[in-house]
């Protein structure tokens, strides 16, 4: 099954674009990435009635995703466990190489350069991971950690350049001068991510992608570790494509939300529009999960069943086995996302068509 | 008199460093039916407290004093024996990890019978019909086939299902959840507390609820109590304090909640993290992040920093500290224990 050619493109189904958009710091077009589950040749050979054949599975992490990050903005993406939303970023960071699509940032293709090639993006996007437990060497000093990047990247400048810069950038993140000296496992989790996000800002980058930042974090550090991401993004002016589950993080901090399921977006728009009148079922289905502090007692939209497996996605639209809307043509056919007059996109066949 | 009174617990660990103390004076109680909520963030000694009531700690750890009385039985000191009986059967457990807690190599219909024959006099085929009855309590389609499955074959949802349903099986007085859902997606993390709530009403269980999410607590429990660094600071009825909170860190993790800021615009962040039990401040153990250690008039409150709080009386509240305490009587409660 050719999932690649039934993914609708983007750009046929919303109106032309305005002027600003089409200078979007990271372009992402029909994006796609399958991870084989059936090893190497050898191993995906079968015998079936007394004939050799070649049998190959795989696992459709991202089916045709398309985002448009400005300059300026965050872009926050939210989904459950397995929708893709790491491989996505792992994929725009050039971590992982598609299987299928475009990404362009500032206007050229990065999808398919060499390490050598991307070397000089690298410099201008960065990535901080979620375990800050395990994303720093242990063998590394602090100062090591964050000399390595200017070493890497600017190797003309002279040892005190390095360093001044890494004293710059400490105090920016508020870690002490005598933290140089000591060894990762010496911080506590709060301690690490800021070690993590000072490592991410040294070579000055226009554009970060933040894995699930602070989900390792304890409440009040999560609180420090956004404060300081915030500060970030004023004083640096920088760009993020934060991934994340927690809705309350980005009603706080999204610029625009895209929600994701199963490896396709459902919906994309600004956060004020999104929380407001979330369009999508699946959607309203998880902001309505949102533990409150309000009320006493919830009344959440309950989903029959659970997320299928990414190996044999359902056909039509990803969402429809356990969607309360779903009708025949939803079975059938793949929606695309469609534009609404408040900014947002929605892929669903019953918004469309008015039934919702 | 309640199903549960905890009084004064202390746990301690006996490391190469020294004696730790993982919990101190930790006294709560609950009655019969009734959901009480710990709240607190890693290393607060929440799960060390709900573990120290079947005494589930693990060496090097010990109970080194206090009460638990369950049901007119001291659990402190009990043999593991009679512990045995209560465990599971009585006051049962559900653990965060549910691929942890269900043994991989047997199948789930096996481990609900081996529980249950273990508890019981009945036949294997008796139990396997409570246990089919437990899985259709908590809703889980097609029951017989799962009852032969192994807990790979089934997503995490399910397996948590199941744990819920093994907890429930001899029909226990309570259940203690340490985070149930913290390892779950967010839709099926509101159907799970949705059917424990459920659950736990319908056969009047009571149900210590460990978690750090104060979402999940404000909507499952009665009452609630805040821990800090191995103590309870703050005691009381759950709408109360998520609607007034009194301990100046309850409030802090309140405000710190990005739904209690604008949109854009900075969190009210708690400053520093919580401190090592192994080198815990003296006085109170907050004082270092506290916003409130000085007085009104600008004059620094000595007592913060010097004497570890005792709880005061506030509404239907208990609160552990010294700025509270001058707001309503007028002077610094004064703990009876000494500073460490």
């Amino acid at each position: 099954m050719n999932r690649v050619a039934q993914a609708p493109a983007l750009d046929s189904q919303i109106p032309a674009a305005p002027e600003q958009d089409r200078q979007a710091l990271l372009e992402i077009r029909d994006l796609t990435k399958r991870f084989s589950l059936s090893g190497d040749f050898l191993e995906q050979l079968r015998f079936k009635g007394g004939k050799l054949v070649r049998k190959q599975e795989f696992v459709h992490a991202i089916n045709g995703v398309s985002l448009d990050i400005q300059r300026g903005e965050a872009l926050c993406v939210v989904g459950e466990s397995g929708c893709g939303k790491s491989t996505v970023a792992r994929v725009v960071m050039g971590l992982l190489s598609p299987s299928g699509g475009e990404i362009r940032y500032d206007g050229a293709r990065i999808d398919s350069l060499s390490s050598r090639q991307l070397l000089p993006y690298r410099k201008r996007m960065q990535m901080i991971f979620q375990n800050p437990y395990a994303s720093l060497n242990p063998r590394m000093t602090i100062q090591q950690t964050l000399e390595e990047p200017l070493r890497l990247h600017h190797p003309d400048w002279d040892r005190q350049k390095v360093r001044d810069k890494v004293e710059e950038v400490m105090a920016s993140v508020g870690i002490a001068p005598d933290w140089g000296k000591r060894f990762g496992h010496e911080f506590s989790g709060g301690q690490r991510q800021r070690i993590a996000i000072a490592r991410a800002l040294a070579v000055d980058p226009e554009f970060i992608v933040a894995d699930e930042p602070i989900s390792a974090l304890d409440v009040s550090i999560q609180a420090q570790v956004l404060n300081l991401l915030m500060d970030a993004q004023r004083d640096r002016h920088l760009t993020y494509l934060f991934i994340t589950h927690d809705l309350a993080v980005v009603e706080h901090f999204g610029t625009r939300v895209a929600v994701m399921y199963l490896g396709t977006v459902c919906e994309i728009a600004p956060t004020a529009t999104l929380f407001a009148t979330p369009r999508h079922p699946y959607t309203q289905a998880l902001m309505s999960a949102i533990p409150k502090l309000e009320d006493d007692r919830p009344q959440h939209i309950r989903l029959s069943g659970e997320v299928p497996t990414p190996v044999n996605l359902p056909s039509g639209c990803v969402f429809h086995a356990r969607c309360p809307h779903a009708n025949e043509r939803c079975r059938i056919e793949i929606p695309r996302l469609i534009a609404k007059e408040d900014g947002s996109q929605v892929a669903c066949h019953a918004v469309e068509e008015g039934r919702l | 008199m309640s199903l549960l009174n905890v009084t004064d617990l202390d746990v301690r660990f006996a490391l190469r460093q020294g004696e730790v103390r993982a919990l101190r004076n930790v006294s709560f109680s609950l009655d019969r039916g009734e959901r009480l909520g710990i709240v607190g963030e890693s290393g607060a000694g929440k799960s060390v407290a709900a573990f120290s009531l079947l005494n589930l700690i693990a060496k090097p750890g010990f109970i080194a004093g206090g009460s638990i009385r369950f049901d007119g039985q001291e659990l402190n000191g009990m043999s593991e024996r009679c512990l045995r009986k209560i465990r599971g059967n009585r006051i049962s457990m559900i653990f965060q990890d549910p691929m942890m807690t269900l043994n991989p190599v047997l199948s789930i219909g096996e481990q609900m019978v081996e529980c249950l024959k273990a508890h019981r006099r009945i036949s294997s085929r008796e139990a396997r019909t409570i246990a089919l009855h437990k899985l259709q309590q908590v809703q889980i389609p097609s029951p017989e086939t799962r009852l032969d499955q192994y807990p790979h074959e089934l997503s995490g949802g399910m397996r948590q299902r199941i744990i819920i349903a093994i907890a429930l099986l001899l029909d226990p007085d309570i259940i203690i959840a340490d985070e149930p859902t913290t390892a779950l997606d967010v839709t099926i993390q509101a159907e799970i507390m949705a059917l424990l709530l459920e659950l736990c009403e319908k056969h009047n269980v009571g149900l210590i609820l460990i978690t750090h999410d104060l979402g999940v607590v404000s909507q499952v429990t009665q009452r609630m109590l805040v821990m800090y660094a191995g103590r309870v600071i703050e005691e009381g009825p759950t709408r109360e304090i998520i609607n007034d909170p009194q301990h100046p860190y309850t409030q802090g993790l309140m405000n710190a909640l990005p739904q209690m800021a604008t949109p854009g615009e900075r969190l009210n962040q708690i400053p520093g993290s919580m401190p090592s039990l192994s080198k815990l401040p003296s006085g109170c153990a907050f004082h270092p992040r506290c916003g409130f250690v000085k007085r009104a008039d600008g004059q620094p409150r000595r007592a913060c920093h010097d004497v570890i709080p005792d709880f005061v009386e506030s509404g239907n509240c208990r609160v552990a500290c010294h700025m509270v305490a001058e707001m309503l009587n007028g002077e610094p409660s004064l703990a009876k224990e000494e500073t460490p």
